[in-house]
Order: structure tokens, then sequence, then C-alpha cells
């Protein structure tokens, strides 16, 4: 695969990105475009600047690790991996169907390369910090980056796991949460209000950094901090748009988990074209 | 050939007719509330958020604090129910389950809807399996599995009389209606819907449908089968499952992993009173996968053809 830091490039194959999670959900009918919109910066950005990996050696010890937490966005997992070279492009618009490597929610016993089998929200972070442990008593320097929603940290489970990665100075683990602002049922302020969110992970003890979850520049800037944060563990404050880069489904909650209709999907295209 | 007397008619999720009775519930008495962990359009308790929002709780997704604020709600006198996939409220719920609603004996109702592997697209994560074992394993709870919206709102009023806890099990697919509008429901006692003299079939939720189409599957080889409805999981109805033995073979039909499903309760009645052959149809000691409803029930095994299939098995080992 070809690497690269170029914010440019970046932004053109988080463009392509868009475009496949907007087909394949259509073609499937079903699925959870919104949440895999405000995502997609964060994933490109890993996938193809950040992270150390090799698609070509996906169990490679060394590796880090990459876990989404709120599964439910997996589209743009699919896409990214595929746009790497994990898993085959012209397959993405077999999504959700009986047999298809992609299934609804990520699941390691149809893509091997896949780091865990996610879809009940609220366990991705102990998971991750459970491989960052393990990384720090193998000696090696791999890390582990968890995305989670902002419905998603409501679980009482994120929490636990954010004191067990404070108190154990987990500097090899680094959290982003999926600020957009929207849940299943609505907006999350009127479900379960998450504020002050900055303060809740500062109180419990991470490095925390707001930023702009749609800028690629400063998401390279926030891992850059991450990675020079020594004795503990670094958290992203992604402010995002759910839906980003669709006008009818951005900030819109009912495309949390709802497919485009073919009319719609052509209009999503054209808008990413 | 018997013909089948029932007419299976397309009908409303269970799910649906949780939520619709829920809001005639709600206008019958103020004591009623309701508590959601962002599933509300999902389990249809919007309807209730809707009609009465001072008794609607939203709890964001935080199933097990969930389950004990509504365990606090029922300790208190209300008659509190807790909604969620089932996935999600038995196994993030079921510590709190056990400490603060089954162990105390308070009579939390419990909802657990998208059961089973017919939701479909959304794959293992979102279904649930091994939601019937872990709600039986609740001393004092009573379980319950309807097989359509009629059953679905009649046990709604009968699980909220009863004084202790309960769950009910509720799905995300459309049924078939089973019952007539004017069937009575008793908690505990099956529903012998045919009669049969070579084999019974017994069933719960949408296998039930299944097994009564079985029976004209079955009734064309000559075959007669008789259909039992075990809404009620527990307390189980042994008296039924005493008379089903008597032709010597049964079926046990279940959306559910059949090493904890109903199919082993009706094997321990059986044991401890009428030893007969019994096969199971349900999920096989494994996770199923994404594809529409209709394809996965076809893949794992749960038509009216599998039911038929190990009817046919049950009779020639009877046979020997
Ligand atoms: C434990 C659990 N409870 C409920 C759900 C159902 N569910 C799927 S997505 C979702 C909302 C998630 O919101 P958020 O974390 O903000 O995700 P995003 O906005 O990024 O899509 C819910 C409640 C689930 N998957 N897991
Ligand atoms: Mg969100």
């Amino acid at each position: 695969m070809n690497k690269t830091s170029n914010p440019q490039d970046l932004a053109q194959i988080a463009k392509r990105v868009r475009r496949e999670i907007v087909s394949m959900i259509t073609a499937a009918k079903s699925g959870h475009p919104g949440g895999s919109l405000s995502a997609t910066e964060i994933l490109v950005t890993l996938y193809f600047d950040v992270m150390k990996h090799d698609p070509a050696n996906p169990h490679w010890a060394d590796r880090d690790r990459f876990i989404l937490g709120k599964g439910h966005a997996c589209p743009v997992l699919y896409s990214v991996m595929a746009e790497c070279g994990y898993t085959p492009l012209d397959k993405l618009n077999t999504f959700r169907q009986l047999g298809s490597i992609y299934q609804g929610h990520p699941d390691v016993r149809f893509i091997p390369a896949l780091e865990a089998s996610t879809g009940s929200l609220g366990e991705g972070l102990s998971l991750g910090l459970g491989m960052a442990c393990a990384a720090r008593l193998n000696g090696s320097p791999s890390r582990a980056f968890v995305v989670l929603g902002d419905g998603e940290i409501q679980e009482g489970q994120i929490w636990e796991a954010a004191m067990f990665g404070a108190f154990h100075k987990l500097d090899n683990c680094v959290c982003i949460v999926d600020y957009n602002k929207i849940q299943l049922d609505g907006f999350t302020k009127d479900i379960m209000d998450v504020e002050p969110l900055a303060d809740k992970w500062r109180a419990f003890g991470w490095h925390t950094i707001e930023v702009d979850g749609h800028s690629i520049e400063a998401l390279q800037a926030a891992f850059a901090e991450a990675a020079a944060t020594k004795g503990k563990p670094t958290v992203l404050i992604a402010h995002t748009i759910k839906g980003k880069g669709v006008s009818f489904m951005e900030n819109n909650p009912k495309f949390h988990g709802t497919a485009p209709t073919a009319a719609e999907c052509e209009q999503a295209l054209k808008e990413l074209a | 050939m018997v013909a089948n007397k029932f007419e299976l008619k397309p009908g409303g999720a269970t799910r649906e007719a949780f939520g619709k009775t829920l809001v005639e519930l709600g206008r019958e008495s103020k004591d009623v509330v309701v508590c959601d962990a962002d599933l509300s359009k999902s389990t249809y308790t919007h309807l209730f958020a809707k009609e009465f929002p001072e008794r609607f709780f939203s709890c964001g997704i935080a199933e097990s604090n969930m389950v004990a604020i509504g365990a606090g709600l029922a300790s208190a006198g209300k008659t509190a129910f807790v909604s969620s996939f089932s996935a999600f409220v038995l196994n993030k719920g079921f510590e709190q389950l056990r400490v603060t609603a089954a162990y105390p004996n308070v009579p939390l109702k419990v909802v657990g809807t998208h059961s089973g592997i017919s939701i479909g697209e959304d794959g293992p994560s979102q279904m649930s399996i091994e939601d019937i074992s872990l709600a039986c394993s609740l001393p004092g709870f009573s379980v319950f599995s309807p097989a359509d919206e009629v059953s679905m709102a009649a046990i709604m009023r009968l699980a909220t009389a009863h004084p202790g806890p309960v769950f009910i099990r509720a799905g995300r697919a459309k049924t078939l209606v089973v019952y007539g509008p004017d069937q009575q429901f008793e908690i505990g006692k099956a529903i012998e819907l045919v009669t049969g003299t070579d084999v019974v079939l017994i069933a719960h939720g949408l296998m039930v449908a299944e097994s009564l189409k079985a029976v004209d599957l079955l009734a064309a080889e000559g075959i007669s089968a008789g259909v039992v409805d075990m809404h009620t999981i527990k307390p189980i109805d042994r008296e039924a499952i005493i008379r089903a033995a008597q032709v010597g073979a049964i079926v046990v039909s279940e959306e559910h992993l059949v090493d904890c499903g109903l199919g082993v309760r009706v094997a321990q009645v059986l044991s401890e009173t009428k030893p007969c052959i019994v096969e199971y149809v349900g999920v096989q000691n494994t996770y199923a996968e994404s594809g529409t409803p209709d394809a996965i029930l076809d893949k794992y095994g749960l038509r009216a053809a599998n039911v038929a299939d190990a009817a046919k098995r049950a009779i020639a080992r009877k046979r020997g």
C-alpha cells in the first residue's frame, strides 16, 4: 500500500471512501451511513499515515492495533481496509449479504485481519487497553487506537476502562471519540448528555486533545502530540458532523441507521464527486 | 389428509404489539413507567415516550444501569418496564437482573426485542440466541415468548398484573397471526393448537407458525402432527408436555441455541415423568451471520421443512 502524509492525498482518499460508504449501504439497503461518514478522516489518517501496519502481513506482531468500538460504522472500516489492500474493493457492494466477508458489524471470523468483533457498544476501549498492556509486556512498540462513538461512551464500561488506562499509565493507547453529537434516537444532549466531555477525560487522568475531526492536518498534529505524550494515555475528542459530506445526511439523526434510496445515493455521489 | 385449520395471515411484529400495549397500560395506570437505552424507535417504546414523557426515563446507551434504575423504580412501587434489544438488556444487564431484581424478588418487567436470528443483516452482535437460557436461570422470573401480536398483547397484560419479575421476548420481524382476537391466555398454560397422533410439535415465538406450516407438510405425507405453543417457558406447563409425550415423539423448535432453551426444559420434564423421543430444531452451537432474515432462517434451519424433517426423524426413532 502507498502510505502518505500529504493532506491533499489523504483528502482524496477520504473522498473515495465516502463514495464507497454511500454505495455499499445503498446496495445493502440497510446500514449506518451517519457515523461512517463522520469518522472518515479519522480512519483515513490512521490507516494511511499514522499507524504502523502491513496489509501483506496482517498478523505482524509489532503492528499497531485498530479497534472500531462503534462497530455499526464498519462501512468506513471496510472501505479503508479495502483501499489499503486487506480485502477486495470490488466486493464492498456485497455488504450485509449472506456469505459476504463484509458483515453487518465487524466479524473476525470473516476478516481475520480485523483486531476485534465489535457491535455491542462499550467494549472496544477495554480491548485496546488489554492489547496495549500486552505490547508493553512484550517490549513491543505496538500501539492501540480505539474509535468510540459519543453515544457509546454512555456505557459504564468505558469509564471503568478510562480509569484502568490512566492507572496503568498506558501511553501506548490512543482513544478517539467521534463526537458527532448524535446517537440512535436523536441528539446526544437530549438522550444522555455527555458534557462536559473534555473535563471528564481530564478528570480520569487522560491527556485530552480537542480537535476538528474533519481536518486532516489537525488530526495529524493531534496524533503526533499523542505519540509524544508519555506516562498517560491520550484521548482525542474529535468534533465531527454526523453524515459529513452529504448535505441531506449532515447533522440529521435519520441517517444514523437508514440506508439512502437509489435517488438519494445518486445525489450523494454527485456531492462527493 | 387433515387440513390445517390455521390460516396464517400476515401480522405485525411482536415488538410493535409490545409498544402499543405499553401505551394502553400507561393510560390505565399512572404507575406504569418505562426505561429505555437509546433504542426507543426500534423497541416501539417511543410511542409511550410521546404520550407520557414524564414517565419515560431515557438512560442512554447504558443497559446495566438501566436495569438497576428500573429495579429501583419497581422497588418503590412502580410498574417498571425496562427494554432494549434482548441481547443487550440480558447480557449487559444480567448481573443487575440477578442482584437487583431476581434475588430480592422485585417485580421488574423486562422486555427484550430483536431476539433470535431473524433480525438478519445486523448480525450476531445484535442477535439474541441465549436470552431464554439467561432469563430462565433467574429464580422467580417468569419467562414468556409470544408467537404473534395477539399473544404479545395478552401476555403483556398478564405479565403486568403478575406480582413477580418477568422477561418477555419480542422479535423484530413481522409475524404470522396465529390467534383470533378472543383467544384466552393464562400464565404457565400452553396452548394446544392442533392435536395429532404421530408426533407433537412444541414451539415458541416465530417457530409456532413454522410448526403449524409443518403440520400441512406432514399431513401431505400421511403423518398426523399436533402443535403446542409454549408461550410461557417458565413456569413450564408440565401437564401439556406429559400429554404430548403420549404420542411417543416430540419436536421442540425455537429460535434459540438448542443447548439451553425450551428443548432442554422439555427434556427435563420428560425425564422426570414420561421419557419420550425428542428431536430439537434451533441454532446449533454457533453464532449466525448477516443476511436477509429469510436467508438466515433458511441457512440456520429454522423453517417448517426443518421441523417436518425433525418430526420424521422422531417418528422413525419411535418405530425403532
Ligand atoms: C450495547 C449496545 N446497545 C445498543 C446498541 C444499539 N445501537 C447501535 S448504534 C447506537 C447509537 C450509537 O451512537 P454513537 O455511539 O454516537 O455512534 P455514531 O453517532 O458514531 O453512529 C445504538 C444505541 C448497540 N449496538 N450496543
Ligand atoms: Mg454519535
